[in-house]
């Protein structure tokens, strides 16, 4: 602490120092308040209203991560990170997790010194055509011009793609995702790439959805998922089992509904009584309280509702589970026991 | 005595002139149709302002300032305007007006920011303005403290105590100059604060803190957004600049090698990069030049690598300053007896710097426009919110209509200062 | 301090380190000095501590791995299988060739409107000063955004080229095609035997060089003054197209086509660049209009009316007397203006032009998370750019310097 402490006369409010050593769950728990790294806006996932509350699906992690550490959902401090900045912010400590639809790769995993905690999204890279275009495969696109965010692993994936299938196209490379949708209604570009998510998330806000088709072809596995400095075991653990308790909330019937009734008393089911603390004290070896993942759940209720409430069917990005349904439904989503 | 005369004895009335040689016939005679290529080149634009205004009026004016969304705009102007007429949907500047001007900063709160902006021209008015007393200086000292608890919040005594550090400097410089020589006391002027900060303050502060709690709710410089952001910004930058651009000016003039090429290595660096590939190294390296462990937030860096960027062209601009005054001021100065620092305090750069405020005020309006690059990095400024804002579903697809309010907000900033400096610019001039 | 030879008078004593003026400014630079390395010395020991806490040590080999990403516009051969070295080469290119093409466009616009401003037409006098008001006093930032965004949203689709009721059409004798995803024009081909023309092409360049020195020398020996100027324009054409001809026609123009899902054929300019180029040339422009009427101003009236006196037709007057005394205010602030433009291209990034920010500071520090070796690299080279052309400033500015006396 010493060292900053002329720095933090200097902005006592706006910066905030620590000793490497120390866990980033006690930093937290001593600065009373979770920095999360959020992308800067993509439909769903992360977005600020007009009153600057975020809401989202990956914003969901984050305040289920702070209420299970710190028992309130709004004492978070959300970063808004680019694809350049993000891998930094984490790194250098700016943010304690990152939760902004970052594919889990090897490369990420071991050489930029980060861990995943899980996956909270299972996604792929696919294209966007106009059904104008008259394209039904992405092998049918010699020549064409295709828009990418910059940032990503998008680029890679496509070098690859067409490298493999050795057809010729044009990348148009484009930071923002709305400049990229902008172009690409426009018509400067024929069919757009992003992960299926987006794509979908993309058509959805359009003027005239279905004149717009998805290519069969998914051409890269993207899961995406909230990860955490390499190194710092606890705090990655807090933030694995918190998104491993959302999901198993969904596969056990906790809903925000029925949270609070189960919490109060111990149940039939002794997962359900374990998970949320009314028999023994599993949040004692996370260095929580009994009664964490009861407030993980409280903020926005399961997995399940919180993909239905942001990006589900009902909402405009109106994306199917798909693969992200439960493993008993056949999806991929799946928690290991809480025992 | 015949009263036959030859010389007229009462006036004619008076003749119009010709229809051609007056008036505003007259005026485009001369000032648009004097010859022909004149007149094609007159045509011509007339035709061009007309083209562009009659795409650009009608789109602005059949306009909707009250929907919720895109989608209801739309059909609002093709229920009153006929189906496929487009206009403007000012609606997301009303809707989102306040977040333009203040980002995220918690609506209660607001008056804040805006007692602040008024209170700058309080603190610049004796700078730029020679009438009024020379006391309001005290306040334009004390000013960028106030602004700044002001801003962020937080204990009263944080910089309290910075100001102590101030102070403190002073004094010893008193103490040792008397004691010693003039330049160990500049070299205690330095030091002496520099430890009261680094180890003392700190501490004294919480303390004081403690016993008499003088605080005001503390806002998170992530909640700063949108112009507030960029004036913030932009004007930290340059008067943190101004300080650091005397002393880099100094430097390069003087006749020290060391020193001088320290700061001619400083300046042509910071001078000879882009300050995007600055604000990268803001928001990704920044925090790897620190001991381990501390962590800045994103806008702190960025007002220190602004700072750094705008001293290196202040310090031309002084540089400039300094070239211009007349060699007899330096003379004069030396014949009094004056030293260095005496001179330079006394003679030199009061004058060099009045002589430099419409240089100046031009570096602020550069460094105002140059804010808009950390909307790159991230940072929710007017350009980085307009992105944020068309990531909502409500707002999706809407380019013209932000930018355009954006753009005009930075004109009418800009264009009213560099008026102004030209003002001052003639002003000055008649002094010589 | 002990192997002063200087003789010192009385001895060396401590306290003249800080009392004499002999040692005082030495003092002053040593502790500046010492000062200034530890400053630089605890901020790179905390890098390297930091980097190496991380795991990632300063390692330039990265630039020797494989990208793996494309890049539509390169001016060497690019492939994605090829290393992040060459991607930062063919960005650097293309920083180049955008901040080359944008000084020249920015240049032409800039006089034009600067003279303009100051025409006694008072329509024109005015647009010129509100387009210079209105661009100088926005972001350039902003204006490369919308610039792209007219780019987008003005222009035709390629798919509107198509069919019997296409909705656009291509331009000047279906030649250039004019669509939202740039400008296609037809490129030259070069046939066998066109070697000959272009020799000859470079060879009447140097003839109308050697002609002109000539007919000046002529004028100062004899006093007659030939037409110059169509004599040049005689030489630059007439024996390249006499060749040509001879030749048998070995140079043709390939028109772009539209086949497929796009135009092909002839020279892409993107809309990234032509956007980028458009905007940083209008913004410049406004800047060096406002140089160009300064410098012309600055001219003082006497020297106009002078040369009238000596009989100096209005042009000569111009090209004799009034410009050169007005370049010589006006280059150096332009030259500034060069470098800022050349500094502003980086922004390239708002429009998606892969210039060396994109490529080395942008997708490569990306996929290498090098942030630290990518961004040394990046700034050492735009600082090389801009010394670069500060020192040909500086050359320039002694060589035109007013001889005082």
């Amino acid at each position: 602490m010493k060292k900053s402490v002329f720095i933090g006369t200097l902005a006592a409010a706006s910066v905030t120092a620590s000793l490497a050593a120390a866990g980033t769950l006690d930093d937290v728990k001593a600065a009373g308040e979770l920095k999360c790294g959020v992308s800067t806006g993509v439909v769903g996932f992360a977005a600020a209203d007009a009153n600057g509350v975020w809401g989202g699906f990956d914003v969901a992690v984050c305040r289920a991560v702070a209420a299970a550490v710190l028992g309130d959902a709004n004492k978070i401090k959300f970063v808004p990170t680019t694809g350049k900045t993000r891998f930094t912010a984490l790194a250098s400590g700016e943010v304690d997790m990152l939760a902004r639809n970052t594919t889990w790769t090897y490369s990420r995993d071991i050489d930029l010194k980060f861990d995943f905690i899980g996956v909270n999204y299972y996604d792929g890279q696919g294209f966007m055509a106009p059904k104008a275009l008259g394209v039904a495969s992405a092998k049918d696109l010699d020549g064409a011009t295709v828009c990418i965010q910059t940032g990503t692993t998008t680029e890679l994936n496509l070098a690859d793609f067409f490298r493999a299938n050795n057809i010729s196209y044009e990348p148009v490379p484009i930071e923002t995702n709305s400049e990229a949708q902008a172009q690409y209604l426009a018509g400067a570009c024929d069919v757009f790439t992003t992960d299926a998510s987006g794509l979908a998330a993309t058509r959805a806000t359009f003027e005239n959805p279905n004149d717009h088709v998805v290519l069969p072809e998914i051409i890269s596995k993207e899961p995406l998922g909230p990860l955490v400095r390499h190194g710092d075991n606890q705090w990655g653990d807090v933030v694995r089992w918190t998104l491993n308790a959302l999901i198993s909330a969904e596969e056990l019937g906790i809903t925000s509904a029925n949270v609070d009734k189960l919490a109060s008393a111990a149940g039939n089911n002794p997962e359900v009584n374990r998970m949320l603390g009314t028999e023994g004290d599993l949040g004692a070896m996370l260095g929580l309280d009994k009664s964490w993942a009861h407030r993980a759940i409280g903020v926005a209720g399961n997995y399940g509702e919180i993909f239905e409430k942001n990006i589900g069917e009902a909402t405009p990005v109106g994306l199917a589970r798909g693969l992200n349904a439960q493993w008993t439904n056949g999806g991929l989503i799946y928690s290991p026991p809480f025992r | 005595m015949t009263d036959v005369s030859y010389v007229r004895t009462e006036m004619l009335q008076e003749k119009a002139p010709p229809v051609s040689q007056a008036g505003i016939i007259k005026w485009l005679r001369e000032n648009m149709f004097s010859n022909i290529p004149n007149s094609i080149l007159s045509i011509v634009a007339l035709w061009a302002i007309y083209y562009v205004l009659s795409d650009v009026l009608p789109w602005a004016f059949k306009s909707s300032w009250n929907a919720n969304s895109l989608g209801e705009c739309r059909s609002a102007i093709a229920a009153a305007y006929g189906e496929g007429a487009s206009g403007a949907c000012w609606s997301v500047i009303h809707d989102r007006f306040l977040q333009l001007i203040f980002g995220f900063y918690p609506k209660e709160l607001y008056w804040r920011p805006v007692l602040i902006f008024v209170l700058m021209f309080v603190a610049i008015a004796p700078v730029l303005f020679d009438g009024l007393p020379k006391k309001m200086l005290r306040f334009t000292m004390v000013y960028p403290f106030l602004a700044f608890w002001l801003l962020w919040g937080g204990s009263l005594w944080f910089p309290l105590m910075i100001i102590a550090g101030f102070v403190l400097g002073y004094l010893a410089f008193g103490v040792v100059s008397k004691m010693a020589s003039s330049l160990v006391g500049m070299i205690a002027a330095v030091l002496v604060p520099i430890l009261w900060w680094l180890f003392l303050s700190g501490d004294v502060a919480t303390m004081l803190q403690s016993i008499i709690p003088l605080s005001i709710e503390s806002v998170a410089s992530d909640k700063f957004g949108g112009f507030m952001l960029s004036i913030t910004i932009g004007v930290i930058g340059i008067s943190l600049s101004l300080p650091i651009g005397i002393v880099l000016a100094l430097g390069r003039q003087s006749d020290l090698m060391i020193v001088k090429v320290i700061c001619v290595g400083f300046i042509e660096f910071i001078r000879g990069v882009p300050l995007i590939t600055l604000l990268f190294v803001a928001s990704t390296l920044l925090n790897y030049f620190m001991p381990p462990g501390t962590n800045f937030d994103l806008i702190l860096r960025v007002i220190i690598m602004v700072t750094l960027f705008a001293s290196a062209y202040m310090a031309e601009v002084i540089r400039g300053g300094l070239a211009a005054l007349p060699k007899g001021q330096y003379e004069g100065a030396d014949s009094l007896g004056l030293d260095f620092w005496q001179s330079t305090r006394l003679v030199i750069m009061p004058q060099a710097l009045k002589i430099s405020i419409p240089n100046i005020v031009s570096s602020f309006i550069g460094l105002f426009k140059d804010t808009t690059l950390v909307s790159i990095i991230g940072l929710l400024d007017p350009i980085g919110l307009s992105t944020n804002i068309r990531a909502n579903m409500e707002w999706n697809g809407v380019i013209w209509e932000l930018y355009g309010f954006i753009a005009l907000v930075f004109w009418l900033f800009c264009f009213s200062m560099s008026r102004y400096s030209m003002y001052l610019e003639r002003k000055l001039q008649t002094g010589h | 301090m002990s192997t002063i030879t200087d003789p010192v008078q009385g001895g060396f004593r401590i306290s003249m380190l800080l009392y004499d003026t002999r040692y005082r400014s030495m003092t002053i630079q040593v502790i500046a000095l010492i000062g200034f390395l530890l400053a630089i010395g605890w901020l790179f020991g905390n890098a390297a501590q930091n980097l190496a806490a991380l795991g990632k040590p300063l390692n330039f080999s990265f630039l020797g791995d494989t990208a793996g990403y494309d890049i539509n516009q390169r001016l060497i051969e690019y492939n994605s299988q090829m290393t992040h070295g060459r991607a930062a080469v063919v960005g650097l290119l293309n920083t180049l060739l955008v901040a080359v093409l944008g000084c020249i466009t920015a240049t032409v616009i800039g006089v034009l409107v600067g003279i303009m401003r100051l025409s006694k037409n008072w329509i024109i006098s005015k647009i010129m000063t509100v387009y210079i008001e209105t661009f100088r006093n926005v972001p350039v930032l902003l204006w490369i955004i919308m610039t792209m965004a007219i780019f987008i949203e003005v222009f035709p689709k390629p798919s509107d080229f198509r069919g019997a009721d296409a909705v656009a059409s291509m331009k000047l004798f279906e030649s250039v095609a004019v669509t939202n995803r740039g400008i296609f024009i037809p490129s030259p081909v070069f046939g066998s035997g066109s070697m000959a023309v272009i020799a000859v092409f470079i060879l009447s360049i140097v003839g109308i060089f050697v002609f002109g020195r000539w007919a000046h020398k002529r004028q100062d020996e004899t006093g007659q003054i030939l037409p110059t100027f169509w004599i040049k324009l005689g030489i630059f054409f007439i024996p390249s197209i006499i060749v040509f001809y001879v030749m048998g026609q070995p140079i043709s123009l390939e028109y772009p086509e539209l086949k497929g899902f796009n135009f092909k054929g002839g020279f892409h300019m993107r809309n990234s660049l032509i956007a980028l180029w458009f905007a940083l040339s209008l913004y410049t422009a406004a800047f060096i209009a406002e140089t160009v009427r300064s410098g012309i101003q600055a001219v003082s009236k006497g020297q106009t009316e002078a040369a009238a006196a000596l009989g100096l037709r209005p042009g000569r007057i111009t090209s004799l007397v009034v410009l050169p005394q007005a370049l010589r205010v006006i280059i150096p602030p332009m030259i500034s203006q060069y470098m800022n433009l050349t500094k502003n291209s980086s922004l390239a990034i708002a429009v998606g032009y892969m210039d060396i920010t994109g490529t080395l500071g942008g997708v490569t520090l990306n996929q290498t998370g090098r942030e630290m070796e990518s961004l040394m690299i990046l700034m050492a080279i735009y600082l090389t750019i801009s010394l670069t052309i500060s020192t040909v400033m500086n050359v320039y500015n002694e060589r035109v310097k007013l001889r005082e006396r």
